[in-house]
């Protein structure tokens, strides 16, 4: 049970464009246990969607090793790959444009098997998707509807049942509650984690929402610029987040409770792409702790068991901590 | 148990109707009255040109020549005259409808096999292949439509089958730019993304998922283009290289016409008035499709 | 007391005739605002909220939509039976909007600084030198450098974008501002800056403000007064204390339960069952009464609100029976 099902090491993914190489994920390094849920945080650019896709190789990654099963998912061909993705899925962020609006909630769902052909014969493929929706928490009426029918929630659903059709062991979602309204994200949210604890399976879950991700997964890693700046437990990141840009992310959270006023840190200035970035902290320009040791980039080292930050100051803003 | 229902009722679940894609076009189309009229017509022609073969014979009716009367006025008779052979203008122009409009649909059936594969290759790769696909139709295009028509004309012989893949092959470039342009947006959908995840390969989401989400500007290039196609064939057949003599093709017709036209113009006009009512029928109704399925244009 | 209201709306019912039916965007709203304050309007999609907005502005387009209403005063005037011209006067002048997507909100082929001085030239009885002047002070004072006001909006980011779309909202010091989900589109730690900004001008200029948002955080941080929305009315109202420590309505109740708790995250959320309503077709009597899980036969009948204390009311029949009440605690 204890076994890594994923394992990522050096993966890196860059872009070539005219006004230079971005890197949008540099160097990312994790694992994951079975049946357990990695949180992947960060703020738009940061490489988190694209780190999502280079482990299915929806991009080819330019570098590093993707070691799923015990097979490193990098050297595959396409026929193995194809094998491949039928244990890793993806839900979608937008629930209105990741389903096609010219097929029914039942073709939709039904795709996946009949492209691995799966199960053969009409009736015991409408009998798969019936229970699929049943799920989901669909109800049967909606079986020949379009998408442009159903809300938010219920295209969420539909997209679930779909990564679903082939019983994968691990599933990427990405952001895939955040186009939703509150009570419809509780839902969606609750269903993911019952599945997870019926079907042992295991998440990465892209988000920008920390109260989230927080809620949904074992282990956080926080995501700047294309590279991961701290990466935690849940509980030990949120109440020992030692990055300064996770202090400054975690004290942004807009908190619905009254009593929970807060020193808030903000932060200067916006993230950049990271185009050829230089050798220094990625965080160098809008940290407020920066110095001159800043310049050097910082390695992930590990503060606590199971606890990594990449900071070069990471010593003294420890003690700075301690001291206020 | 009333209660209970009443709360089902009141839940505000709408009834779910299948309401196809179909349909929905069908609701807006209704409501564009020219574009109703536009389809009655082509209804009408598209009848005519099926079924007047089993009212005329073409031996008897058609090509069989009545010198005597030659050149007669539209009357109760011959509602559009007789030409220089004394063949009722009427028939021909009702029999000549089966030639044009198999022109037009097999002209533009042989551009969108060749047009529109081309434009869903060169979209949904891009890259290298896309490029020399959009080039080659660039150049393609550089040559006039009927300088083209007449070349193969003139190589392959005049019969009816060149003449339709002649047209076919000067338009298909036109439906391969259409079809790329509307891919593009296709292309970068998730739902694209998620058939691949699902294991679903090229040509499968190229013909299940792209196409279908691509078709609407298609459907309107086609009506619009067998308008085209109609013209391009008649002026090919005016200028003698189309339909052969004597079928009655409305260009050929036309230009028959033509050396008697100072003193009987009824032998231009109608089948003139034949070209013009269909060319105008199915352009109407490409107009009238293209608000119907495009539903930004809604309001 | 009337007088020291900047906004007064009563009875306020929007629809959009349809094809496909009557939509029912807002059902006899009423909403007061004092001179100063901020009301937080929260709610989700399809509850009303920009609609509501865009009536006081009256900018709800017609057809297909329908504003009828008993008294819509702004600052006194009143709004429903104003002349266009005048109309025009106010907007952007006594009351203005920030929109949600700063990316659309520009116009593309204007410096930033000419957008923000058309918007006192237009307004205020200056010259185009003397707007202009004005308009490098507003984007300083939205932390921009004014040497920036002659680049175009294409060389902004999204959150510089936000702070010039609120500089121009804040040129001519309105005494209204209603901001439509501002910080939506924004990543957190500029949603975090925009936050402050916001809160620190309108101390400034004691600007009344309608926060317009899903997030509960939102308006804890920056508003003064909560009116929750569903299926287009104000269900539950009251200072920030009211709603969020003395919960009343059983949807805010759902509301709060869906939230993902950052001190205990081991809790099990407890979602809102079912949808929200179709409004085309809305149940009768409390819109709410098919997801709620203290309905009874009485809530389908006409729902009216019902005053706990004098700033704190709540739009549900149920507290007219003695001694009901909800299962979320109060707190304290």
């Amino acid at each position: 049970m204890d076994e890594n099902l994923l394992e990522v090491k050096n993966l890196k993914k860059y872009f070539r464009t005219k006004h230079g190489t971005v890197h949008a994920v540099d160097d990312v390094s994790f694992t994951i246990k079975k049946g357990k849920t990695l949180g992947l945080v960060g703020e738009s650019g940061c490489g988190k969607t694209t780190t999502g896709r280079a482990i299915l190789r929806l991009t080819e990654p330019t570098s590093g090793q993707i070691i799923f099963n015990g097979r490193d998912i990098c050297t595959l061909s396409k026929r193995e790959l194809k094998k491949a993705r039928r244990d890793m899925q993806l839900v979608f962020q937008d629930p209105y444009s990741s389903l096609d609006p010219r097929k029914t909630v039942s073709q939709i769902i039904a795709e996946p098997i009949k492209a691995n052909k799966l199960i053969k014969g009409k009736e015991q493929i409408d009998e798969r998707v019936n229970s699929l929706m049943q799920t989901v928490g669909l109800a049967p009426r909606l079986f020949n509807t379009y998408p442009h029918e159903l809300d938010g929630g219920r295209r969420q659903r539909v997209g679930i049942a779909r990564a679903l059709a082939m019983e994968p062991h691990f599933i990427v979602c990405d952001e895939p509650v955040s186009a939703l309204d509150v009570s419809i994200q509780a839902q969606i949210l609750n269903l993911l984690k019952t599945l997870q604890a019926e079907m042992g399976l295991t998440f990465i879950f892209i988000t920008h929402d920390l109260s989230v991700v927080n809620h949904f997964s074992d282990d956080i890693a926080v995501m700047y610029l294309g590279k991961i700046v701290e990466m935690a437990p849940s509980e030990e990141l949120f109440s020992n987040p030692r990055h300064p840009y996770t202090q400054a992310l975690l004290s942004a959270i807009p908190v619905p409770d009254l009593s929970a006023k807060r020193e808030r840190i903000i932060i200067k200035g916006e993230i950049v792409s990271p185009i050829d970035p230089p050798d220094e902290c990625r965080f160098y320009k809008r940290c407020s702790y920066a110095c001159d040791a800043c310049r050097k980039t910082p390695q992930l080292e590990e503060v606590c068991p199971g606890h990594f930050v990449a900071c070069n100051r990471l010593e003294e803003l420890g003690n700075l901590n301690t001291v206020k | 148990m009333a209660r209970k229902n009443k709360k089902a009722a009141a839940s505000g679940q709408k009834e779910y109707k299948k309401r196809s894609l179909a349909a929905e076009v069908w609701r807006n189309y209704k409501k564009n009255p020219s574009a109703m009229i536009a389809l009655f017509l082509v209804i009408v022609i598209v009848f005519v040109a099926i079924f007047a073969q089993f009212f005329y014979d073409f031996k008897k009716d058609i090509v069989k020549q009545h010198v005597k009367e030659k050149f007669q006025k539209p009357s109760a008779e011959h509602w559009f005259g007789t030409d220089n052979y004394g063949r009722d203008v009427f028939t021909r122009v009702i029999y000549g409808t089966k030639y044009s409009l198999s022109v037009g649909v097999v002209a533009v059936a042989i551009s969108c096999i060749v047009g529109v594969s081309l434009g869903l290759i060169a979209g949904y790769y891009g890259g290298v292949i896309e490029d020399l696909i959009l080039r080659f139709c660039e150049v393609f295009t550089g040559i006039p439509s009927i300088l083209m028509g007449v070349a193969l004309m003139t190589a392959f012989g005049q019969s009816i089958g060149v003449l339709m893949l002649a047209i076919g092959l000067v338009y298909s470039p036109m439906y391969c730019r259409t079809t790329r342009a509307a891919v593009l947006p296709v292309r970068d959908q998730e739902y694209i993304e998620a058939a691949r995840v699902a294991g679903v390969g090229d040509l499968g989401i190229m013909f299940n998922h792209v196409l279908p989400n691509a078709l609407s500007p298609i459907i309107v290039q086609v009506t619009m283009g067998i308008a085209s196609a109609i013209l391009c064939a008649s002026g090919l057949s005016f200028l003698g290289l189309g339909v052969p003599i004597p079928m009655p093709e409305w260009g050929a017709m036309l230009s028959e016409g033509r050396e008697f036209m100072r003193d009987y113009m009824y032998l231009t006009i109608f089948p003139g008035l034949a070209i013009m009512i269909t060319v105008l029928s199915f352009n109407l109704m490409g107009d009238g499709l293209r608000d119907a399925l495009d539903p930004k244009l809604k309001q | 007391m009337d007088n020291n209201l900047i906004l007064d709306i009563e009875n306020l019912v929007v629809r959009f005739e349809t094809d496909d039916g009557t939509v029912r965007a807002v059902n006899g709203l009423n909403l007061q605002l004092e001179k100063g304050h901020a009301v937080g309007l929260v709610g989700e999609t399809g509850a009303g909220k920009t609609t509501t907005a865009l009536s006081i502005l009256r900018l709800v387009p017609d057809p297909p939509g329908v504003v009828e209403c008993e008294k819509l005063l702004l600052d006194g005037q009143d709004i429903i039976n104003m002349p266009i011209k005048d109309l025009e006067k106010i907007r952007g002048k006594d009351v203005s909007m920030i929109f949600q997507d700063p990316m659309t909100a520009l116009n593309p082929v204007f410096t930033v600084g000419e957008q923000i001085a058309e918007s006192i030239f237009l307004h205020e009885d200056v010259s185009k030198a003397e707007a202009y002047k004005r308009a490098l002070d507003m984007l300083e004072l939205v932390g921009i450098p004014a040497e920036r006001a002659n680049e175009y909006p294409h060389q902004f980011s999204g959150g510089m974008k936000q702070r010039v779309i609120i500089a121009i909202a804040l040129a001519c010091h309105p005494k209204l501002l209603i901001a439509d989900e501002p910080t939506t589109a924004l990543d957190v730690t500029i949603q975090a800056q925009m936050l402050d900004l916001i809160r620190s001008l309108r101390e400034k200029y004691s600007t009344s403000l309608i926060m317009i948002t899903h997030d509960l955080g939102i308006v804890a941080e920056i508003c003064d007064e909560v009116a929750v929305m569903y299926a287009g009315n104000v269900i539950e109202k009251g200072t920030l204390e009211d709603v969020f420590n003395r919960t009343k309505h059983p949807y805010t109740e759902g509301l709060f339960n869906s939230i993902p708790n950052l001190n205990d995250r081991k809790v099990m959320l407890t979602p809102i069952k079912g949808f929200t309503p179709d409004p085309t077709n809305l149940p009768p009597g409390c819109a709410f009464e098919p997801r709620c899980p203290y309905a009874c036969e009485n809530c389908l009948k006409e729902q009216k609100d019902i005053y706990i204390s004098d700033t704190h009311f709540v739009r549900c029949s149920r507290y007219e029976e003695d001694g009901f009440s909800i299962d979320r605690k109060e707190i304290q």
